[in-house]
């Protein structure tokens, strides 16, 4: 077969899209895809499926693209993962399906990704919902088992989904306003748009789920409420999420945002239409984040498009080969015209006489000898002291577990660092019926984890009920 | 949505809403708030639960009209409806029998002062309450908080009614008089919980205040309600709202609560707009 070269993805031109927050890239029209679906090998023993944490067919749907049966190719990848449109978006493939495939060595590796995105595009625009009829699991009343799912998030949507498809009454429990937990608050309209998300939870609704949302597992209902209440079992996907500051004066500063508020403001509040949304963000003209992981990306990238704005530095301790965002993401801030101040350390965020934000002093380091682990830790190079002038300060460091919920679970056990301990083949916590999985049980991680850990609970928490009420099937 | 049961104005920019949201009910405590959205594209706002009917699964309450989300919610009507409320939210105010308790409420902080002192009373603790209004029309709650108190002083910055001064002058006055508080809970204007603090300080009395710092989803995930407490950084939102009122840096606060200012105005403005032309 001759070695054709992988198929672009057309994108919005770096000048243009700093003006919007549409989505960056166009993804692949029908022939595109058929020509990049083309290309794989069908290889005999397909290792990218080892790749994919949900073990999706990989080698079946880009067959069936090969042979226009798009239908097909998203019937076999919604065969193990309910949200492709976000997970073909998202997922860093780089690190999963696309660094196994036998492609790779040549250079040009085949875009799984890019394709899965394709398929649930595709279906977006040709086919509605199909719910399959199932056969509903009923309580001795005649109505159907009842399944509380704590948070919205990919890992409690995931589960909802699967159990529904199993006959149950999943109901969504979402503290926010809105669905989607990170999907919706913190990953940019720029690299998921709002509407694809919302399209997932409407065919979870159709499938038989229901959604409450504004409502708070451990305090509007407790675990111990929502058992008297007639659920069965309980699952909890509430994320992890508690931001993470530096501890260095001058961070309570007016215009210090951690990444969590910053984008939390803009994408779920809608803070960059505001006045027409009532949610401000003062940005002012130069914004400086603070760190170099996917978060900080995001963070930096979506200053670059708030109006007024005309100045982002990225100040980050190591160099660029310790980044740890996706390479994909930081070329494209590269694109961005955002500026990278590496091997620079935040030392005092300094304020004006209003106690407003004006500048950020910092450090120069450099890369000191290799530790235990390999890496080269960061030293201060003594007296390198200057500042960065700065109208926000976005600290875009981590996050750490969050306590809302969980410390209010009398029996719930957690680890050390305050996650949940679940046995990772089922999800069970130390309390029989409750569950748990994606950031709260991990800490941070990805979507696809989290999806995964939702799709194992459910399955668990389908054997349980089955198992502790003698159910005959 | 929730549908508004109740509407009744207490002065002319003060309204107490009554709501049906039993999610809110079902295990709210005295010292919990609430998140509500005026509409969806309303900011996230947090009230105090003033009081609740668990039967009914009603909710109460009282909001000052200050800028435009609580404008847009006072411009809602019985039998309209709110688009969001979530909750409850915060640490619950602790209840136990302390002695004599001192409760103090400054303006709106007197209906999140008001189910305290009803559970204190409750837990047989002598509630001596003072509360304070900058003149007579703005007094609000006055038999409310009556009936949930032993003793009431009714201050007035003007002297309009009641006793002419602070809060703060009836409390020393209180204290001096040798009815000493086992424990004071104030809320109010940060300005008002800095003085009480400092005043209690010196007579080494355990202080309860309650810290209306911005936020916005109330759940620890922003850190946008961040305040110094004993020089560490704690979330009001889930850490508070209550805190030792001997600890909280005040000046901080009051410096963090002027962060959307200039914006305030311009949403406000296109506000006043809308108003104009509905009423035009
Ligand atoms: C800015 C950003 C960008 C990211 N980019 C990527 C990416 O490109 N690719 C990728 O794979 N991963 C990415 N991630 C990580 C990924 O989003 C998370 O790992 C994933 O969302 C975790 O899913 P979850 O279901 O565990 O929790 P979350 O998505 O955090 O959802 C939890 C939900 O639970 C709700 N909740 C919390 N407490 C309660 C309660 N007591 N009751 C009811 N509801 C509650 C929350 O409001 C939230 O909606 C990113 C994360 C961030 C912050
Ligand atoms: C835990 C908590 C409980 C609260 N309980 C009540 C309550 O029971 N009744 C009530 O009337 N208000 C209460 N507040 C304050 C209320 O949330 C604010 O008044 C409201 O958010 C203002 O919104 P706005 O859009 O109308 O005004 P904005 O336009 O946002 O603000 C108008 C003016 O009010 C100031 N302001 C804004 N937010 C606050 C705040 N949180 N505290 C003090 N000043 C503020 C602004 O600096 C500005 O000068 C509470 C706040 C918190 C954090
Ligand atoms: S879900 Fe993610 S890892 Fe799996 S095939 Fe799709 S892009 Fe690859
Ligand atoms: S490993 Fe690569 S080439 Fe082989 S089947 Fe999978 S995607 Fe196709
Ligand atoms: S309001 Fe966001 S963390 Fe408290």
């Amino acid at each position: 077969m001759a070695k054709k070269p992988r198929i672009k993805v057309r994108e919005q031109a770096p000048e243009e899209r700093i003006k919007n927050f549409n989505e960056v890239p166009f993804g692949y029209n029908e022939a595109e895809a058929v020509e990049e679906a083309l290309r794989c090998l069908q290889c005999k023993n397909p290792v990218c499926i080892k790749g994919c944490p949900v073990n999706i067919n990989i080698k079946e749907f880009i067959r069936q693209i090969g042979a226009k049966d798009f239908k097909g190719a998203i019937k076999t990848i919604k065969n193990d993962n309910s949200l492709p449109a976000v997970c073909g978006r998202v997922c860093p493939q780089e690190e999963q399906c696309e660094l196994q495939c036998v492609m790779l060595k040549t250079g040009q590796v085949i875009n799984i990704g890019g394709l899965e995105r394709f398929a649930a595009d595709w279906e977006a625009q040709n086919t509605v919902f199909e719910a399959e009829p199932v056969k509903p699991v009923l309580a001795g009343d005649g109505s159907r088992i009842k399944v509380a799912i704590a948070g919205s998030g990919p890992a409690g949507l995931t589960a909802a989904g699967e159990l529904a498809k199993m006959g149950y009454l999943p109901v969504v429990f979402e503290a926010l306003h809105v669905t989607g937990g990170v999907l919706v608050y913190g990953i940019p309209e720029f690299r998921l748009p709002k509407k694809i998300v919302e399209r997932e939870v409407e065919y979870l609704k159709s499938i038989g789920a229901e959604v409450k949302t504004d409502i708070l597992v451990g305090k509007s209902y407790t675990v111990e409420d929502l058992f008297e209440m007639g659920y069965k079992a309980i699952f909890i996907g509430v994320g992890a999420g508690t931001p993470t500051f530096l501890g260095i004066p001058g961070e309570n500063l007016i215009g210090v945002y951690s990444a969590n508020e910053f984008l939390t403001r803009i994408n779920l509040l809608k803070a960059y239409k505001f006045p027409e949304y009532d949610t401000p963000v003062n940005t002012g003209r130069r914004v400086a984040v603070i760190g170099a992981g996917n978060v900080a990306m995001d963070a930096a990238r979506i200053a670059r498009r708030m109006k007024g704005v005309d100045e982002v530095t990225i100040v980050y301790r190591r160099s660029e080969a310790e980044m740890p965002a996706r390479k994909e993401e930081i070329h494209r801030a590269h694109e961005e015209g955002i500026i990278f101040s590496l091997l620079t350390a935040p030392v005092e965020i300094l304020g004006d006489e209003n106690g407003r934000v004006k500048g950020m002093k910092c450090i120069k380091m450099e890369l000191g000898e290799p530790d235990e682990s390999g890496r080269r830790c960061p030293v201060a190079v003594e007296g390198s002291e200057f500042v960065i002038e700065a109208d926000t300060v976005i600290p875009a460091l981590g996050t750490k577990a969050n306590k809302l919920m969980t410390e209010d679970v009398k029996g719930l056990k957690l680890s050390g660092r305050g996650y949940i301990e679940i046995n990772p083949a089922t999800g069970e916590t130390s309390i029989p019926g409750v569950y748990a999985g994606g950031d709260i049980a991990t800490g941070s991680a990805t979507v696809i984890a989290a999806m995964g850990a939702g799709k194992i609970a459910a399955k668990a928490i389908d054997k349980y009920i089955k198992g502790s009420l003698n159910l005959e099937f | 949505m929730y549908k508004i049961t109740l509407k009744k104005e207490l002065t002319k920019d003060i309204k107490l809403f009554g709501v049906e949201a039993p999610h809110i009910t079902h295990n709210a405590k005295a010292g919990n708030f609430i998140v509500v959205m005026p509409d969806e594209k309303g900011e996230r706002i947090p009230l105090t639960i003033y009081d609740w009917d668990r039967e009914k699964g009603i909710v109460y309450m009282v909001f000052q009209e200050v800028g435009l989300s609580t404008v847009k919610l006072g411009r809602l009507n019985e039998g309209g409806s709110i688009y969001s409320i979530s909750g409850p939210f915060g640490r619950h105010f602790h209840v136990e029998n302390y002695g004599t308790a001192a409760v103090i409420g400054g303006g709106v902080g007197v209906p999140a002062v008001f189910p305290i002192a009803r559970a204190l009373k409750q837990a047989g603790n002598k509630v001596n309450s003072i509360i304070g209004f900058r003149q007579k029309d703005m007094i609000i709650l006055g038999e409310e908080m009556k009936s949930a108190s032993d003793s009431l002083v009714t201050a007035t910055n003007d002297g309009s009614y009641g006793v002419k001064g602070f809060v703060t002058d009836a409390l020393k006055q209180m204290i001096e008089s040798g009815d000493r508080p086992d424990i004071v809970v104030a809320v109010g204007p940060v300005i008002m919980m800095k003085a009480v603090s400092d005043l209690t300080k010196n007579y080494g009395i355990k202080t309860i205040v309650s810290l209306n710092a911005l936020m916005m989803d109330a759940t620890g995930m922003c850190g946008g309600c961040r305040v110094n407490i004993g020089g560490t950084t704690k979330f009001s939102c889930v850490d508070g709202p209550d805190f030792d009122g001997h600890l909280v840096d005040f000046d901080g606060l009051m410096s963090r609560l002027t962060s959307f200012k200039e914006h305030e105005t311009e949403a406000m403005h296109k506000c006043r707009l809308d108003t104009e032309e509905k009423n035009g």
